[in-house]
């Protein structure tokens, strides 16, 4: 195990009780990930999954404990600052509806790098950010023809992987996908997860993927076990 | 792609309703610029009509209808002046001028007017400007006529062409004098005044043509023009009649020795004084009319907040996303901010349009009918600024969905709700 302070993502005592709760909705005693880690995040509805990955993003602040990312310690960043390190370093894949209707599939992926001046500056140092969106999109077999077409021509299938390219164009440190596949059939999720590896190895992030599919975790070196109301446990 | 990019697309995606927004917007908008408009043309138009006049006098009634009827040709006076009292009066050592006015005859809508040769060099206007002669010459004879701009233009008279003057106000054929027609020997100059839309004769002329007719119709005898002209043509009486002084000072003294004229009741007016009161008569009505524009504007304002929160749910989803490339909570309501002033700048636009297009359509209508010349100019302060408080009233209503966004944007995080 590698130092925590070059891990990507390292938790410590974090604990987040939502207002009102008895118990703490997210209690992590340690947590840390390496760069180019995939670790798989399970557990039942309403284990916190998603409240978890809001503390990652920066979204929500834990009541208790540290969350470092890339060595920042997120509690040390003012509310703007943690959406533009969220801007910078992190991608996000949701379960369903990760794209805004009124912008194509292209203006979609690239719409990562009008937040981001790092993402942008890191794209245009090889290409320009519509040419490196479309070369993701095709490397996420996304044919030619739906690029600049508006995203309801797309199947659910289509659009979580232009979801994917949203994520990772820019090259963030770390992805985070919330039940990615949930909406898909078996035969899209085994093909959504083939290409979401190979592109998150092509760019060696660090992938944070939660689901309460236990079929997928064959395919993480690395698991963290949620449970409605007890501290989670870690397995690797 | 920036901020404002992306409220453009998502308010382009939003279009339907935003339009009908817009729509709404626009037309406050409209309103209200058109009453401002039109309330500072009718005062400048108002105060510019008479100018170095001292008195107006005729029969005696409200100062404001005898100013209506015989500067701007609206109405009708109830009671006529005989000629005897006028001519009593300018004979008065005070009086250094008169100019007498007849009325009652139109061409073809415009009001005809019967007056003397001294119209042309005492009648002033705006700030002291008298008439002038675009071409040809002022009346001489009987049955010639001088038209003022708008009535050469609108009825693409010149000088040398002959018309023919209608009995009373509206035009009906068996009303009009055809047998007595009248020839165009000279059109005035535009003065922005009433004056544009008048037909001037002299009042002989006017004379002439009713000399055969007889309470208002015409008698079994019809004389030709030249027939008409063998009678005496002195006028009976004259409507009214503009009054010069010798000396401002008087003005009060023989305003009060006219009131007092035993023969007949007579009124004279102080013409600036009853402009300066009719106006605040009339801006009473604009101000109820600004004040009801006002709540049309709410009211397109209210319908905009109800349009923005109907969207709110179905951005939920929208802003998850937004957050999640890193857009701030801020960034969520100056999203709502700009897609709301997109909104309301096309209703501006598009209400300054409509005006424009409205003014250029009615200018002829508002023209004769309210005697106010409505000239298509640049917007003026007031009109920026009632603008400005437009876009600034919509900014304000948005920021409720805006805050509401924001509240939602911080809660939710990331989580969709699907
Ligand atoms: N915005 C919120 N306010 C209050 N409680 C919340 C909120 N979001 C989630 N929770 C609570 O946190 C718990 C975990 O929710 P969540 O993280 O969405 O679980 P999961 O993603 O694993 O289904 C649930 O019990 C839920 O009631
Ligand atoms: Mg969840």
């Amino acid at each position: 195990m590698t130092g925590p302070d070059r891990s990507v993502v390292s938790l410590d005592q974090v604990r987040f009780r939502w207002p009102g709760q008895t118990s703490d909705t997210v209690a992590i005693d340690e947590l840390h990930l390496d760069a180019g880690e995939h670790l798989f995040v399970r557990g039942a509805s309403g284990s916190g999954k998603t409240t978890l990955l809001n503390l990652l993003a920066g979204i929500h602040t834990p009541s208790q404990g540290q969350i470092r990312l890339l060595e920042t310690d997120l509690s040390t960043l003012s509310p703007s600052k943690r959406d533009q390190f969220r801007a910078d370093h992190i991608g996000v894949v949701f379960q369903q509806f990760n794209l805004l209707p009124y912008l194509t599939t292209l203006e979609n992926v690239t719409l990562s790098c009008a937040f981001s001046d790092r993402k942008k500056q890191r794209v245009t140092d090889s290409a320009d950010v519509t040419t490196t969106a479309r070369q993701l999109l095709s490397a996420l077999s996304l044919a030619e023809e739906f690029h600049g077409a508006p995203v309801h021509k797309l199947s659910v299938g289509q659009q979580q992987r232009v979801a994917v390219a949203r994520a990772l164009i820019g090259g963030p440190e770390i992805l985070i996908a919330d039940e990615p596949t949930s909406a898909l059939d078996a035969d899209n999720r085994d093909r959504f997860m083939e290409l979401l590896f190979q592109e998150v190895e092509a760019q060696g992030c660090t992938l944070i993927f939660v689901s309460h599919d236990p079929q997928l975790a064959t395919s993480f070196s690395r698991t963290l076990e949620l449970t409605v109301g007890e501290e989670a446990r870690s397995e690797w | 792609m920036n901020l404002i990019r992306i409220a453009w697309k998502s308010a382009r995606f939003r279009r339907t309703s935003l339009l009908l927004t817009v729509f709404t917007i626009a037309i406050s908008v409209t309103l209200l610029l058109g009453v401002d408009k039109i309330r500072k043309e009718s005062r400048t138009s108002l105060l510019n009509t008479v100018s170095q006049t001292d008195l107006i006098v005729g029969a005696r009634s409200s100062p404001s209808n005898l100013l209506l009827y015989s500067v701007f040709r609206i109405g009708n006076a109830t009671n006529n002046v005989s000629w005897e009292t006028y001519q009593d009066i300018a004979a008065m050592d005070e009086v250094a001028w008169t100019v007498p006015i007849s009325l009652g005859d139109s061409h073809r809508g415009f009001r005809v007017m019967g007056t003397s040769t001294d119209y042309f060099d005492f009648y002033m206007y705006g700030n002291k400007q008298s008439l002038e002669l675009e071409s040809g010459d002022r009346f001489d004879g009987a049955f010639e006529t001088v038209l003022g701009a708008d009535v050469a233009d609108d009825l693409g008279y010149e000088v040398g062409d002959e018309i023919i003057i209608s009995h009373g106000l509206v035009e009906v054929d068996f009303a009009a004098h055809d047998d007595k027609p009248f020839t165009v020997v000279g059109i005035l100059e535009r003065t922005g005044t009433p004056v544009d839309r008048t037909v001037h004769t002299s009042l002989e002329g006017i004379e002439a043509v009713h000399v055969d007719w007889q309470n208002g119709s015409r008698s079994a005898l019809t004389l030709t023009a030249e027939q008409a002209l063998q009678f005496d043509l002195t006028p009976t009486s004259i409507t009214a009649f503009m009054v010069g002084l010798e000396n401002r000072a008087q003005t009060f003294q023989v305003q009060r020795e006219i009131n007092d004229i035993q023969r007949e009741p007579m009124s004279a007016i102080l013409p600036s004084a009853t402009l300066s009161e009719f106006w605040r008569t009339i801006s009473t009505v604009e101000q109820v009319m600004f004040v009801i524009s006002g709540f049309v504007l709410v009211a397109g304002l209210l319908g905009m907040l109800t349009t923005i929160l109907s969207t709110l749910n179905e951005r939920r989803r929208e802003i998850a996303v937004l957050r999640a490339v890193g857009a701030r909570a801020s960034h969520v309501v100056l999203l709502i901010l700009i897609e709301t002033l997109l909104v309301v700048t096309a209703g501006c636009v598009l209400g300054v349009a409509k005006l424009y297009g409205l003014l250029a359509a009615a200018r002829g209508t508002i023209a004769s009918r309210f005697g106010v010349n409505v000239a298509a100019t640049g917007l003026d302060a007031t009109q920026l600024g009632i603008m400005a408080c437009v876009i600034l009233g919509a900014v304000l209503v948005a920021l409720i969905p805006g805050f509401i966004a924001y509240r939602r944007s911080i809660q939710d995080g990331l989580a969709l709700k699907v």
